[in-house]
């Protein structure tokens, strides 16, 4: 299969895809802000080069796995050699994150057609189309650049997009633009600290590339500026990944803004920063430093396992199926965070198969719920009763997501959070162990009561029934639907591609 | 037979036809399936190699045996297996896609799982058992069948849940993830033992039994009956065998039914109760764990599926009916139910252990075993119990249903299939209780299959010695004797004596006021214990609520102001661990 890509592939793509995957989004953006035909030409346009990224991401997969362990795609920007010159760095850490956001872009960019023919304005469709790519842009560029400095540039480019695309759901709710301006004042935080931690790091240095970060900081070592650095960057980059109790901009964000908005953010936005975490964390610095591995043990895996308590039973409260599903989205975080916090291998790679497989859940549940808003204009859970039976096709694939989200064995959320587990024991943290299995139950609680309405309470509008999703929607919803159970039988692949991204952290980490 | 069909599974045979059977909206065609598919693992399990890995396969990392036969797993599927038909020919009548369905997979699930040597695929269908056999309680379709169905769901998700992780300590602990024997002292070994537990009905976990059963449909009740429970005595003989606390746990969940059991109006739940009482046996036996006593507790599990069965399917066909199970609404059916009486009291004589029935071959071997390893105590519970079930099933359940006061009710003979199923159920109970006569017959037919058959003490065993009899049999005629006593006062006009509790006269002469003392305090302390629950999860919830809920603490407030605090703590805390700790 990858022999077969690279094969296919053009050499001029094989050349330039580091390049190419950012740069692609980033003119047809614009561009698409100026097409005509009220957002139908953009869409095509959105589709086309979603479409486009994933294939360049699957041959950069190709490239990576070509190499017994993992290859490195240096790609110096301009020709401006690293460290000097802005470096794109593909290892089989980021390529998993860029076939991950650039497939799910495709995906909901195919479903968002029909949802966002019915949120957004005939006159905004053309911009909101060129903010979503900008927005893809800035999450792809964030995730291949091996330049500190750079990631904040595409870090700010997707936020500030991503601001404008949340304050879009206006059309639909009000409360949309209270939640985008949040989003604004903390995310312009998390990226202050971010880019004070960057400046702390290139005052005590003297370099922004990563790899040579890497490097240099092994000379000053225990450097007080250092230590300060670290510590900037890990809350700036954890109030972007949504870590507890830097979360509060994500329920109402993924709440209020347009259905197609929440289904991409939910499954990329945080993602994309949890890697940027992870990246600094085995990359940039290493356990070696005695400062990272006490803030691995007292401040990331505290945070988790809080995110997995309190988020699951606010979850619970919720009475709106989106808002349920954000908090459970911060909880699910949560699982990411105390994987990563182990610092082994295992427990990096089980936090990273758990980011790829929420994405594939997350991504299921949010497009049925955009689904039903599209039919039922509602999503309070009691909205949901009794659609099992006038829309059985989204609300089985909903089950799916939903029983992938609480871990039921042949799904995928079943084998991630086994090798969580697995990594925790492995390491000796059974009590984490027993809090993972703790939160699943109130996972099990909190979907328990969607599904309950869904299929086993009578229809709260008799008159509405027989109304199913469009035939758009619906099929991007199933591959999603499908991907997860494809992973939950076999995981191998996926699980693999994880094991593979971990051990390029601790292998050839520093490098 | 050869080739992949030798590495098939036989509970996937059934898993599968359940699929199909989902998908026939035919009622012919599901008939087919549901009588079919049995026999053809029937035939699969006869023709299987034995004690060699038929199936394996490798995922995550493990090795997993998905299929492999041995004496044990042997019994324990064909008892299934025949329960499965025999339900299939019970519910022929029943036009239900889903029911069809769901009974099917989750016969096939039990079934599957006595194949696995490996706790993910134990686990797998363990959790399919409880997931299935949630629709045959909730599709009986009143508010209470659903609310115990998801009080149901819930402990069997958390038993999957224990053993999943407990079988994973253990894998951390040893490397190996095979299901064998264990022995209890790792915490990880302990939520496996919690986990069979919560499916035995050991004291104190046992509730959903009791609650879920009797509100299940009328052929649902009796599928259940057959196999969740089973699955975890199969469990607990593969695993725990020669665990001494078994022996006390066995002989507790033997006596504190008795008294629920006696005092409790609803005949189903009365039969619920006796499940309950009956596991205890095995449980006790699996304790004791030498060969005599496994052999007990296997041929005990085998005859006690088949009497259990044919118990419910007779109160089935009452409810079916008549539409109540409730004795004091019952009474007089003998005239025009005969066949039913008649199997009923067929049921009742293998549970009470009446010589010449099933019951008296099994129960005598793990008696035997109890007092040959000196278990002075259990044993005399066992046998107070056993004289519990006697009045309790042996008794009550036909009188109160079938003779008792006339309560005027004249439904017509159950349905044909339904007698058929009962007939089939009714001939293996005397089968397999009868003297063996001929070698291979009777009782030595159920000998010849227990997983120990070879054991020197099983084999020069002789359930009919006029020992075993006589005290058998004193037991029972004391029992008998009391109602005879109780009919010949007959100062009790039938009006009143259609409330069960009208037995205490019985009870006092014979010295069991006790029993009816324990079960009306039981009765009084019960919800007055639930109301102090209720008061303190209520108080639990609110609190929960005003912490979590959308109007609640955690979400109120200035989300910036507070986000901008707490991200300002957050760095605090980062210098602070950057700085300090060296």
């Amino acid at each position: 299969m990858m022999n077969w890509i690279l094969q296919m592939a053009p050499a001029w793509a094989e050349a330039h895809a580091p390049a190419l995957i950012v740069l692609l989004p980033l003119l047809a953006g614009p561009l698409s802000v100026f097409m005509p035909g009220k957002g139908r030409f953009a869409w095509g346009v959105t589709v086309g080069v979603t479409a486009l990224c994933t294939l360049l991401a699957l041959v950069m997969l190709a490239q990576v796995r070509s190499v017994e362990g993992g290859a490195v795609i240096s790609y110096a920007m301009g020709g401006w050699a690293p460290p000097y010159g802005i470096e794109f760095r593909i290892d089989a850490l980021n390529v998993l994150v860029l076939l991950l956001v650039s497939s799910i872009a495709f995906l909901t960019s195919i479903f968002g057609w029909p949802t966002i023919e019915a949120e957004i304005n005939a006159e905004k469709r053309s911009m909101f189309f060129g903010a979503f790519q900008v927005c893809f842009m800035g999450l792809l560029g964030v995730t291949a650049t091996g330049d500190a400095f750079n990631l904040f540039v595409f870090l700010e480019l997707s936020s500030i997009a991503t601001y404008v695309l949340v304050a879009l759901g206006a059309g639909r709710d009000r409360r949309a633009l209270p939640a985008a301006i949040n989003y604004l004042l903390m995310g312009t935080i998390g990226a202050s600290f971010y880019v004070v931690g960057v400046g702390f790091l290139y005052a005590a240095t003297g370099t922004l590339n990563m790899a040579d970060l890497a490097v240099h900081l092994q000379d000053v070592g225990g450097n007080r500026a250092v230590q300060v650095g670290f510590a900037f960057i890990l809350v700036g980059l954890g109030l972007k990944a949504a870590m507890f109790p830097l979360h509060q901009w994500l329920p109402n964000a993924y709440s209020y803004s347009p259905s197609f908005v929440t289904a991409f953010l939910a499954a990329t936005a945080t993602k994309v920063a949890i890697y940027a975490l992870v990246r600094f964390l085995f990359s940039v610095f290493s356990l070696e430093y005695i400062f990272e591995g006490a803030s691995l043990a007292l401040i990331l895996a505290p945070m988790g396992i809080a995110a997995m308590l309190a988020c699951s039973f606010q979850a619970i409260f919720q009475t709106d199926v989106r808002r349920t599903l954000a908090y459970s989205s911060v909880a699910q975080v949560g699982y990411m965070l105390l994987g990563i916090s182990i610092g082994t291998a295992a427990g990096v790679s089980a936090g990273l198969f758990h980011l790829v497989n929420h994405a594939l859940m997350k991504g299921a549940l949010f497009m049925a719920v955009a689904g039903v808003v599209l039919t039922y204009q509602g999503t309070r859970i009691h909205d949901m009763a009794g659609l099992g039976r006038s829309a059985p096709w989204t609300m089985t694939a909903f089950a799916i997501g939903a029983l992938s989200l609480i871990g039921v064995p042949l799904t995928a959320g079943f084998q991630s959070k086994f090798a969580l587990v697995s990594a925790l024991l492995a390491s000796g943290w059974w009590w984490a162990a027993l809090i993972v299995v703790f939160s699943s139950v109130l996972a099990v609680i909190y979907m328990g009561r969607i599904l309950e309405a869904v299929f086993f309470k009578p229809p709260n509008n008799p008159q509405k029934r027989h109304k199913e999703a469009p035939m758009l929607l619906l099929v991007p919803l199933w591959i999603l639907a499908l991907a997860n159970i494809w992973v939950g039988v076999n995981g191998g692949f996926v699980q693999g591609l994880a094991e593979d991204a971990a051990q390029a952290l601790f292998i050839g980490g520093g490098q | 037979m050869s080739g992949l069909i030798d590495t098939i599974n036989p509970g996937l045979v059934l898993i599968l036809a359940g699929l199909l059977a989902g998908l026939t909206p035919i009622q012919r065609v599901r008939q087919g399936l549901t009588l079919g598919a049995p026999v053809v693992a029937l035939i699969m399990l006869l023709t299987a190699t034995r004690d060699t890995d038929l199936a394996t396969m490798s995922m995550l990392g493990f090795d997993m045996v998905l299929y492999r036969v041995d004496s044990l797993s042997f019994i324990f599927a064909l008892a299934f297996l025949i329960a499965a038909f025999i339900n299939a020919v019970y519910a022929l009548h029943n036009d239900s896609q889903l029911e069809d369905s769901m009974a099917l997979s989750y016969m096939g699930a039990a079934v599957a799982a006595c194949f696995c040597r490996d706790f993910i695929s134990l686990f797998v269908f363990w959790e399919l058992t409880a997931i299935t056999s949630v629709f045959l309680i909730f599709l009986s379709g009143t508010r209470a069948a659903y609310k115990a169905a998801m009080r149901y769901l819930a402990l069997h998700v958390f038993s999957g849940v224990l053993l999943l992780f407990g079988a994973m300590q253990i894998y951390f602990d040893t490397g190996d993830m095979s299901v064998r024997h264990l022995e209890l002292g790792d915490p990880g070994v302990l939520l496996v033992f919690i986990a069979f537990g919560i499916k035995a009905g050991f004291p104190f976990l046992h509730t959903w039994l009791a609650d879920a059963y009797p509100k299940a449909t009328v052929t649902g009740t009796v599928v259940l009956s057959a196999f969740t429970t089973k699955l975890a005595i199969y469990a607990l003989a593969r695993t725990f065998a020669g665990e001494t606390s078994l022996v006390w746990i066995g002989a507790i969940m033997t006596v504190y039914p008795v008294f629920f059991a006696v005092v409790e109006n609803d005949l189903r739940k009365v039969l619920s109760f006796s499940l309950n009482n009956q596991l205890g046996f095995m449980v006790c036996a699996i304790g004791v764990g030498t060969p005599l006593a496994l052999n007990g507790a296997a041929a005990h599990a085998f005859c006690h599926i088949m009497y259990k069965s044919l118990l419910f399917m007779s109160m089935g066909a009452v409810l079916y009916r008549t539409g109540t199970t409730k004795a004091t609404e019952l009474g007089g059916l003998y005239r025009t139910m005969p066949w039913t009486t008649v199997f009923c009291l067929i049921g009742a004589a293998s549970i009470s252990a009446f010589p010449l029935f099933s019951g008296f071959v099994s129960k005598s071997l793990s008696m035997s075993a109890l007092a040959g390893a000196g278990f002075l105590i259990p044993w005399l519970m066992l046998l107070f119990a056993s004289a519990g079930v006697l009045e309790h099933s042996g008794i009550k359940i036909p009188y109160f249903a079938f003779f008792g006061h006339d309560s005027g009710k004249r439904p017509k003979e159950a349905p044909f299939n339904m007698l058929l199923a009962m007939g089939a159920a009714a001939f293996i109970c005397v089968g397999v209780g009868l003297p063996a006569f001929l070698n291979g017959f009777g009782f030595d037919w159920l000998y010849s299959i227990l997983p120990y058959a070879e054991d020197p003490k099983t084999v020069s065993y002789e359930p009919y010695t006029a020992d075993h009899i006589l005290t058998q049999m004193q037991l029972l005629m004391l029992a008998v004797f009391a109602f005879v006593v109780l009919q010949r006062i007959g100062a009790y006009p039938p009006e009143k004596r259609g409330i069960i509790l009208d037995t205490d006269i019985v009870f006092r002469k014979l010295g069991y006021g006790l029993a009816r003392w324990t079960g009306s305090v039981w009765n009084k302390a019960g919800p007055a214990i639930g109301s102090a629950f209720g008061g303190v999860s209520a108080r639990a919830f609110s609190r929960l609520e005003a912490a979590f809920s959308p109007r609640g603490t955690l979400a109120r407030g200035g989300f910036s102001n507070s986000m901008a605090i707490w991200t300002a703590v957050l760095l605090a805390l980062a210098l602070l661990v950057a700085f300090f700790i060296r």
